[in-house]
């Protein structure tokens, strides 16, 4: 039983991290390919992550928490990664599909940035 | 005096049951290294943290926690379902969200909770903080975009960090 919900997990979350790398692939331009691996992975991490935690805990040797602290990592640092990637892009003016809002130009003065 | 001895202290116990996931056991000692870890953490970084965190409403922050969980879960399925739909179909688009909090641990939860939740990455912070620039994957209507995720996201933040 244990082993049939291990394996329908592990299924789940290849499948999605599999259908964030197709996104990386398929779409149009850098934006949108952004949001393929930084979302549709994390349920696919988080469902290997749940898998992990159910077998190992099933081994007898106490219950393992070590994977709460992977999502933990995970969720701090993808969309920090995420944003400065986007920011970046943004300001070398990568080509998009959609209109990129006039504003943008200030990050030049952004007095942070120093 | 407190201060400079305690300049943070939600930090310390959230560094102490980090430290005890780590070590992955509840013995005395590591709880009193994970003590002493969280106190003293906190006080060789204290000039990373500008800003002294309160949390006042443990409850809310609880339920947007779990809100954002949730989010995640149904969006993730919702992405998958774009990209397998193909990408000629997909109308990306920029959105510009007026900023209603002020403290930079709320915006920065704000910006991180949206690059989260699927479908959305927060792209760009203007030099003053008071505008964040959401790129979306599926936009039909901006406006409506912006509401939801100031009255979804912002709101409870608010709540939690900005009381006043």
């Amino acid at each position: 039983m244990l082993e049939i919900l291990l394996s329908a997990l592990i299924l789940i979350g290849a499948l999605f991290t599999f259908i964030g790398s197709l996104g990386l692939a398929r779409l149009g331009d850098f934006y949108t390919r952004l949001h393929g691996p930084t979302k549709a992975t994390t349920l696919g991490v988080g469902s290997l992550l749940i898998a992990s935690m159910l077998y190992f805990s099933a081994q007898g040797k106490g219950v393992s928490f070590h994977e709460i602290l992977v999502t933990l990592f995970l969720f701090i640092t993808a969309p920090v990664s995420a944003h400065l990637l986007s920011k970046a892009a943004l300001h070398l003016r990568v080509k998009s599909l959609a209109n990129v809002p006039p504003r943008i130009d200030e990050t030049d003065s952004d007095p942070d940035s120093r | 005096m407190k201060l400079r001895l305690f300049p943070h202290p939600v930090l310390t116990p959230l560094l102490a049951l980090i430290w005890l996931l780590l070590a992955n056991s509840l013995a005395p000692g590591q709880i009193l290294l994970g003590l002493l870890l969280g106190w003293a953490i906190p006080i060789f970084t204290l000039r990373f943290w500008p800003e002294r965190i309160r949390i006042h409403r443990p409850l809310t922050l609880l339920r947007f926690l779990l809100l954002v969980l949730y989010d995640i879960l149904v969006a993730n399925l919702n992405v998958a379902f774009l990209i397998l739909r193909g990408p000629r179909r997909l109308t990306p688009a920029f959105v510009t969200v007026s900023l209603d909090l002020r403290s930079e641990l709320g915006i920065s939860l704000f910006a991180n909770t949206i690059s989260l939740t699927p479908g959305t990455v927060s792209s760009w912070l203007s030099p003053d903080r008071r505008t964040l620039v959401v790129h979306g994957l599926h936009v039909r209507n901006p406006d409506a975009l912006a509401a939801t995720l100031k009255r979804r996201y912002e709101a409870p933040l608010l709540q939690v960090f900005e009381p006043c």
